[in-house]
């Protein structure tokens, strides 16, 4: 197999564990909201997933608890910030750190037990594209609904009704309820949803790449995903190309070293997080400034 | 982000600090009623089901209770990361009672001579030691030479192999390592001399998504048996049955999750070198004796905690006669898989024709033998 086709192979699966988070991250902060209990939501649902799994033998059932999970710990961020008022960041810090503590505490009698991970299924014709075709279409059902995702949430906030509402919502919220709408709501829900994305990266991670469960397993995924879209400017397809990119750079290090290639292992364990730090002062300085209006001082984009 | 997650996890080891403590009070009562009873505390850094390096900490534990009944009081402590909590967890056990406690990871070393310094009536045993010079009279290390199982590992990994092509996936670069990685090359070898071992490394001793991305880039390479230096092992394993591939296991016997697949591994069985040590501290022999030193197990002194892990159905019969001679002869004094001439990948030597090295010289190893492909990570 070509490097390109194995890069890919390889980097697909993490990207995509990558890419729910930051989806549902975007439609959280297009409604007005930062959350930072993304990287908590996912350990919720990587552990919730993976437990239902195990003790239902029906993966399908696992991924619906990975939502109910993520969409949980979006219920308790919102009710902190939304109908409390709390500061975003800390809420979603704590809401983190409570993730963090449960999941290794109920997931302790889960490490080292194993489920089959989700098949993968090749899409006839695409599949067989040269170099990129396997790596892209051979894959397991969570990648090729994330592949439809990203087109999906961009027509919902561009086109739709309620995609506007969403937006205006971040934008000003007092024109939203002018307009006969009940902005609380819709942050609430946008919060709630978004959350319920996270938990289903954390699924992807948990029954889609590994399947098994160990403590902290997202490693700080859930955080970069944060990252990639305030990296995308809040636009579906640049979080694609964000968490894709991410995915590359760390499954990079495997490739290479697989090959025998003789390279500087620290500097390409640093890869990802350098490129996703350079991307954003690049971003930030060319950029035109589309952060939803209600969040600009929170991201401190000092004009 | 990190300095908030230390927090996290700080705050989690004060719950269970605070949990070990309620129970003190409530085990007074039990304490007085026989004074004979030493408590002994285990100190574990991950979860005590991880199939892997602290299930089998936990294992022996479970077995010392069992073993000497009720001459001891065993308590267990797991997932205490390795920062000041485990120095509370020390005090929180020796607030209970405890006269001997076991501090089983690596990263402990500091917090445990420290407080074995400032606890003389304790004596506080560290899982994987490395102290040079003087030890407090109180104070002892102990570990198995893991390379000697590990190259048995090996063989059983290079006579079944069909591409000749090896994987090892590890987490950083440190001498037990490349020990490691070089005894299960030279294993291979001496059942298949056109065996290469592949290397990957992860970064991390548990990131299940590393592992995994390890797998499938030595996948495409055409590797097709697996062998890991990581503490948990279910993802590789999971992952090696999926692609139908063979795995060698590492600290934990975990034929159970893949039969046909598991190959052979090496174990940790840790019981019987905690009962010795028990014993020599309740008979008052500890001090001076072979416990209150850098104590190491091995195959050729017969007390190797690390040992051959059973074997899955896919070993011929054939080839587990030559590892089980192999181990035999592993088992007379002064040898070891580490028998020269060792060549490292650039043709310098390692060993020298006719020496051995011994555990001392493996610790300084820092080259990669021949037949090993790819290179460690240098800063």
């Amino acid at each position: 197999m070509n490097i390109v086709g194995e890069i890919l192979t390889t980097a697909i699966p993490g990207s995509v564990a990558i890419a729910y988070p930051a989806l549902g991250e975007l439609i959280s902060e297009r409604g007005g909201v930062i959350n930072l209990g993304t990287e908590g939501a996912m350990l919720a649902g990587a552990l919730s997933g993976f437990a239902v799994t195990i003790t239902t033998g029906n993966i399908w059932l696992g991924i619906l608890a990975a939502v109910l999970a993520g969409a949980a710990c979006g219920a308790v961020h919102a009710y902190a910030v939304v109908i409390r008022k709390a500061n975003q960041l800390a809420s979603g810090l704590v809401v983190w750190f409570l993730a963090l503590g449960i999941t290794s505490v109920l997931g302790a009698s889960y490490n080292g037990q194993v489920v089959t991970p989700l098949a993968s299924i090749p899409i006839p014709g695409l599949s067989s594209i040269p170099v990129i075709g396997q790596a892209l279409f051979n894959q397991n059902a969570l990648v090729y609904v994330a592949y439809i995702l990203v087109p999906g949430i961009w027509w919902f906030i561009s086109y739709t009704r309620p995609g506007l509402i969403l937006r205006a919502t971040g934008e000003r919220p007092a024109v939203v309820f002018a307009g006969g709408h009940n902005p609380t709501l819709v942050r609430y829900v946008a919060v709630t949803v978004g959350s319920a994305l996270a938990g289903v990266g954390g699924a992807e991670l948990a029954l889609g790449i590994v399947g098994n469960w160990s403590d902290d397993m997202t490693s700080g995924y859930g955080f970069v995903a944060v990252a990639v879209v305030i990296f995308a400017r809040w636009n579906p397809f640049g979080v694609a190309i964000g968490a894709y990119l991410f995915g590359v750079c760390l499954a990079v290090s495997s490739v290479v070293q697989a090959q025998g290639i003789a390279i500087n292992q620290y500097v390409l364990d640093a890869l990802p997080y350098a490129v996703t730090v350079v991307v954003l002062v690049v971003v930030s300085a060319f950029g035109r400034n589309n952060a939803p209006e209600s969040q600009r001082e929170a991201l401190s984009e000092i004009q | 982000m990190r300095k908030a997650k230390k927090f996290a996890i700080g705050a989690l080891a004060i719950a269970t600090v605070l949990t070990l403590a309620a129970c003190s009070t409530s085990g007074t009562g039990a304490k007085t009623a026989s004074a004979k009873v030493t408590t002994v505390g285990f100190i574990m850094v991950g979860s005590t089901q991880d199939a892997g390096y602290n299930e089998a900490v936990a294992d022996g534990a479970k077995a010392v209770q069992k073993d000497l009944g009720t001459s001891v009081k065993v308590i267990t402590a797991d997932q205490i990361p390795e920062n000041n909590s485990v120095t509370q967890t020390m005090q929180a056990m020796v607030n209970q009672g405890a006269s001997i406690i076991f501090a089983t990871s690596y990263g402990y070393f500091n917090y445990a001579l420290a407080f074995a310094k400032s606890h003389p009536k304790v004596t506080v045993l560290h899982q994987g030691g490395y102290l040079t010079g003087t030890f407090p009279k109180n104070f002892g290390t102990y570990w198995g030479q893991a390379y000697d199982p590990v190259g048995l590992g090996g063989m059983a990994a290079g006579g079944v192999t069909k591409s000749n092509k090896l994987g090892f996936i590890y987490a950083f670069p440190i001498s037990q390592t490349i020990a490691n990685i070089d005894a299960f090359e030279l294993g291979a070898q001496k059942v298949n001399p056109d065996a290469k071992t592949y290397v990957v490394n992860t970064s991390s001793w548990c990131d299940p998504l590393k592992q995994k991305q390890a797998v499938s880039a030595l996948l495409g390479q055409g590797i097709d048996v697996f062998s890991q230096h990581q503490d948990c092992q279910s993802t590789v394993i999971q992952a090696v049955k999926t692609a139908g591939k063979k795995v060698v296991g590492y600290h934990y016997d975990a034929k159970a999750l893949y039969p046909a697949g598991w190959l052979t591994g090496s174990a940790w069985n840790w019981s019987a070198i905690y009962e010795k040590i028990i014993g020599a501290v309740q008979k008052g022999t500890f001090a001076g004796g072979p416990y209150n030193a850098d104590w190491i197990g091995s195959i050729s002194t017969g007390d190797n905690p690390l040992q051959l892990a059973s074997f899955g159905t896919s070993v011929p019969a054939d080839l587990k006669a030559k590892i089980l001679t192999e181990k035999a002869a592993l088992g007379k004094p002064g040898s070891s898989i580490f028998t020269g001439p060792i060549y490292c990948q650039d043709g310098s030597v390692l060993v020298a024709a006719g020496k051995v090295a011994t555990y001392a010289d493996t610790n300084s190893f820092s080259c990669l033998v021949k037949g090993v492909v790819g290179t460690l990570p240098k800063s």
